[in-house]
């Protein structure tokens, strides 16, 4: 295997493998990402740059390398999204309620890959709370997307909300970074900017330090160059633990091992509810050629039905508002955060400092959550919703007794520009109509990059597993990675600026 | 069982009732909060025990300490309860700037204690029951503190997130008494079980009280039909935090509902708060004030699934309660009214058992501290356990009693002395000579010498048979109150010619 010539070119596989054998320092390493994140301050992508700790983790790495006491993620540097309250650095959640926030204490999924040697580069951008599909939301400005179309000069949007994160990994700032996703929130980026990103299974990461959205649907996820980073990278920010209830105790399994096992004899769906109306050509041929893709190395190409798709946006656009509404409801000012400036009382204190502290899309779902929870309206929404998810879980059960992954687009369509849905949200909650199924469902899904449009925009297909089944996804996804062969990187147009 | 006696009130349009339902929050005894390992202590300095769970802080999670989980089954099973093995947590969402997270964890529509049942206690020897609505865990909030500065608020969060059972009783009291006797009943149980330490004046056992009234007949109406319209609108008087406040706020909001509504007015449904200085109830909110709280279940919660064979286990763990205490001391030979009196209280009832552990009789027993011990007890304010004499020494008083070695005057004197001086009762009386005579051949001396210096009252006696106890007197004064009562009596019969 030859290596890259640039060492942020490596992916995080390789970096390990390189830093392990000693044939590249982890202070070498470092100093050459914090340099590119320095570079590309134009994206946008970091809400808080850490080089000096950074550097730090780095040289106490190679001292452990050298006492050949290297941990699996010894030296390597990562990005981590601004929603993983991380000890001692600032962590906003990007909102501008959050704006000074200073955790006393480290996330759990950070924490393991803090154990596991991994270096932190800093904190990335993100849709305000996690809630946007574009990175536009944020208080501290939209990110750019590192792609741009063939002959055009006009800013992307990343995707979101782990727009920061997609764009770093992306953009080669780091080796590979986290998300989250609540209904998309690492697929979608993952998508649009040509990288891999998975949701585990719901349970499958600690919920425990990450700023909460919609607790029933947020999950940790790694954010990746290639599929074989990401099952690297999960295997080690995954786990159970006893400050999160909802995590499961299921042994985390070396997804590495297992990668390249091939996709012969696998049972692959194609639900036909995702053919939605108005899909591009484009997405059309792009899952067209997965099937191909998969069939060719040995895969059954299986049709299902998930009858309940058509109501997963609805539903997810009640349930995550309603939990958000009283997730949020903590920011109100009085301990931490930001506070109104001359409250005249106690209930002035609380409006003027949302009011003040969060931004429009935020207030707008705080609203949606609370109508939705609102007596007299319970029934008609929030119950409804609950029992159309259980339909939605049990269309998967149903599909699964036919295949053993199903395989969709990830997303409507490629990276559109930046303003051109924030005119109207609906337009913008549609981007997650591939994903936010998987969600509701708890399940696992993968976005991996598939191919370019016309003018040179990645595109991703998703592949949705069985609840703990991520070795599966990771295999089929490897399959779809191999066929693509997708190498495409952007111009690094972003350093002549 | 003897009937029940059902108060009516007096009003000009007629007889009316009472009915009562009380909701208690009682703290768990525990030494760590609902969800979170912070410590729950009464009295430490302001923030001192408060968790990143407990103050709201972004990411932070919940997680069920199983210990309050076990208190609340135990709970439920002292109520003769049905225990739900799967309860769910839900979210109560409003603004205060004591309640961190914005929401109180709390149950609402699947609590984990479901009907049950409590027996009343009445001063008559009566018992009555009193159904029981449900038991839910909820966590509490922190203490908002508006009297340090003029222009300051200040919040202390060390209560914020500490464990409560909210016991809810079905509408089953119709007096002051009754609503006061489940109180002091509900409190018994909890300490029996070692749930609750039912300090009121802590705040670790709280009542919120609800009161209506209706005409006589309304409430048998009711029971017979479960239909609420024969009952009267409630109002919910808040935390009132002690039996007497309970008593003195139903009869006064009884009687201004009767007054409100003879006065052609009607009762609105609302919140009061009892004010125990003026002792009157005022208006707190109306029901359209009230919050809409959003309840839904807590995604960061699961349902919680309990083991019928742990629920078991627990169930077989429970001490005797105070109703099956009751029953074995009646067995025993003591009256029902001595019984529940001992065991109204468990310290009285340890304290009664103890006694009868150190070999007195029981009946001795009951009567020696209902009549002497618990009474200077009283007088001096102490609680039992600050009490100076110990069980083993008030049982060492009975059974020298009960063994003729002292009389019941020596021993009153002596219970006096080990109150004030302490030492062994036993030791005492030998020291000092306490010990009753009964040797006759004493007794008939100092009769003898008696007779012999009052002449003139015996002849009176002969006359009025009656007088004797003029001489007993005299006697047990010569003898120092050593001699025995019984062998001065007879003696005396015998020396002085009496009929029997």
């Amino acid at each position: 295997m030859s290596l890259p010539t640039k060492l942020t070119d490596f992916s995080l596989a390789e970096a390990r493998d390189a830093v392990q054998a000693k044939k590249v320092s982890s202070k070498e390493l470092t100093t050459a990402f914090v340099k590119a994140v320095a570079d590309a301050r134009p994206l946008n992508a970091f809400v808080t740059e850490t080089p000096e700790k950074a550097l730090e983790m780095a040289v106490a790495s190679d001292v452990r390398i050298a006492h050949g006491e290297a941990r699996p993620l010894e030296g390597l540097p990562l990005a981590i999204k601004d929603l993983f309250c991380t000890k001692g650095v600032k962590t906003t959640a990007g909102s501008k309620i959050l704006g000074n926030f200073i955790p006393p204490y480290e996330s759990t999924v950070s924490q393991n890959l803090w154990d596991a040697g991994a270096v932190m580069l800093g904190k990335t951008n993100m849709d305000e709370f996690a809630m946007g599909s574009s990175n536009e939301t944020s208080h501290f400005g939209p990110v750019f997307n590192p792609w741009r179309a063939r002959n055009s000069n006009a800013n992307l949007v990343p995707g979101g909300s782990s727009g920061g994160s997609a764009a770093a990994v992306a953009g080669n700032l780091c080796l590979a970074a986290t998300g989250t996703d609540t209904g998309g929130s690492i697929r979608q980026p993952a998508a649009v900017t040509g990288t891999v990103g998975i949701k585990p299974t719901y349970g499958r990461c600690s919920r425990f330090g990450i700023v909460a959205f919609a607790s029933s649907l947020d999950q940790a996820g790694p954010m990746t160059r290639t599929v074989r980073d990401a099952a690297l990278l999960l295997k080690h920010m995954a786990s159970v633990d006893p400050k999160d209830s909802t995590s499961v105790d299921i042994p985390v399994p070396d997804y590495e091992a297992t990668l390249e096992d091939g996709v012969k004899g696998l049972r692959v769906g194609i639900p036909k509810e995702y053919r939605i109306d108005n899909m591009p050509p484009e997405i059309e041929q792009l899952w067209q050629k997965g099937i191909e893709w998969l069939k060719a190395q040995g895969a059954e190409i299986v049709d299902v039905s998930l009858p309940h798709t058509k109501y997963a946006l609805p539903t997810y656009y009640i349930v995550a508002p309603a939990e958000a509404s009283s997730n949020l409801a903590r920011y109100d000012g009085v301990r931490y955060g930001h506070r109104a400036s001359g409250p005249k009382d106690i209930v002035d204190l609380y409006e003027r400092s949302r009011a003040e502290g969060f931004g429009k899309e935020v207030q707008r779902r705080i609203l949606i959550g609370t109508y939705v929870l609102s007596s007299g309206y319970y029934d008609a929404y929030y119950s409804r919703a609950q029992k159309l998810r259980t339909l939605i879980l049990r269309d998967f059960t149903e599909a699964y007794k036919k295949c053993d992954v199903l395989l969709t687009p990830a997303t409507p369509g490629p990276a559109f520009g930046v303003g051109e849905k924030t005119a109207d949200p609906v337009e913008m909650y549609l981007n997650d109509v591939f994903t936010v199924t998987v969600n509701l469902a708890g399940l696992p899904g993968i976005a991996v990059p598939a191919g370019l449009t016309a003018n040179g925009l990645p595109l991703g297909l998703q592949l949705i597993g069985k609840a703990f089944d991520e070795a599966t996804l990771f295999k089929a996804a490897r399959a779809i990675e191999i066929a693509a062969g997708f190498t495409a990187k952007p111009t690094e147009w972003w350093r002549a600026a | 069982m003897t009937e029940r006696t059902v108060k009516l009130l007096k009003g000009q349009t007629g007889d009316w009732e009472i009915v009562i339902g009380m909701e208690v929050h009682a703290q768990i005894l525990s030494n760590s909060k609902l969800f979170s390992g912070a410590a729950t202590a009464f009295g430490a300095s302001p923030n001192s025990q408060v968790s990143f769970i407990d103050a709201g802080m972004p990411g932070m999670l919940p997680v069920i300490n199983k210990w309050c989980v076990e208190q609340a089954v135990r709970t439920g099973l002292g109520l003769k309860a049905q225990i739900n093995l799967t309860s769910v947590f839900d979210r109560k969402n409003y603004f205060y700037p004591d309640l961190p997270q914005g929401y109180q964890i709390s149950q609402y529509k699947s609590p984990i204690v479901g009907e049950g049942e409590i027996l009343l206690d009445m001063n008559d020897g009566s018992t009555i029951p009193v159904g029981i609505e449900r038991l839910h865990m909820e966590q509490d909030a922190g203490k908002s503190v508006h009297d340090q500065s003029p222009d300051s608020s200040f919040v202390d969060l060390n209560r914020s997130g500490v464990a409560l059972m909210e016991i809810v009783s079905k509408p089953h009291m119709r007096s002051s008494e009754e609503a006061a006797a489940f109180l002091k009943k509900l409190r018994a149980i909890l300490r029996y079980l070692g749930t609750c330490d039912g300090n009121m004046d802590e705040g670790s056992m709280r009542a919120d009280v609800n009161v209506s009234v209706c005409k006589a007949g309304g409430y048998d109406k009711f029971r017979a039909t479960g239909d609420f319209k024969h009952l009267g609108t409630r109002c919910e008087i808040k935390n009132v935090n002690s039996m007497r406040f309970v008593a003195q706020a139903v009869e006064y909001e009884a009687r201004r509902q009767i007054d409100v509504i003879e006065d052609g007015g009607t009762i609105r449904q609302e919140t009061r708060l009892f004010d125990s200085k003026a002792g009157e109830t005022r208006s707190m909110r109306s029901k359209e004030d009230a919050h809409d709280y959003r309840y839904f279940p807590d995604p960061d919660l699961l349902p919680l699934v309990l083991d019928q064979a742990w629920v078991d286990g627990i169930k077989a763990s429970l001490p005797e309660l105070p109703d099956e205490k009751k029953t074995r001391l009646t067995k025993a030979g003591l009256s029902a009214y001595d019984a529940s009196v001992l065991v109204a209280e468990k310290e009285s009832a340890d304290y009664f058992e103890a006694m009868m552990a150190s070999g007195a009789d029981a009946k001795a027993a009951a009567n020696w501290l209902n009549n002497e011990y618990f009474g200077r007890l009283n007088k001096a304010g102490l609680a039992i356990a600050d009490g100076p004499v110990s069980a083993g020494a008030n049982a060492a008083i009975v059974k020298m009693v009960a063994a003729n070695t002292i009389s019941g005057k020596i021993a009153k004197d002596l219970l006096d002395i080990v109150w004030s001086e302490g030492g062994d009762p036993e030791a005492i009386v030998e020291a000092r000579g306490l010990k009753q005579v009964t040797d006759t051949g004493a007794i008939e001396k100092v009769v003898d010498d008696v007779i012999a210096a009052n002449p003139d009252k015996v002849e009176e006696v002969k006359a009025k048979p009656k007088l004797a106890s003029w001489f007993v007197g005299q006697v047990m004064k010569a003898s120092g109150g050593k001699a025995n009562p019984g062998a001065v009596n007879a003696i005396l019969k015998q020396k002085l010619n009496l009929p029997d």
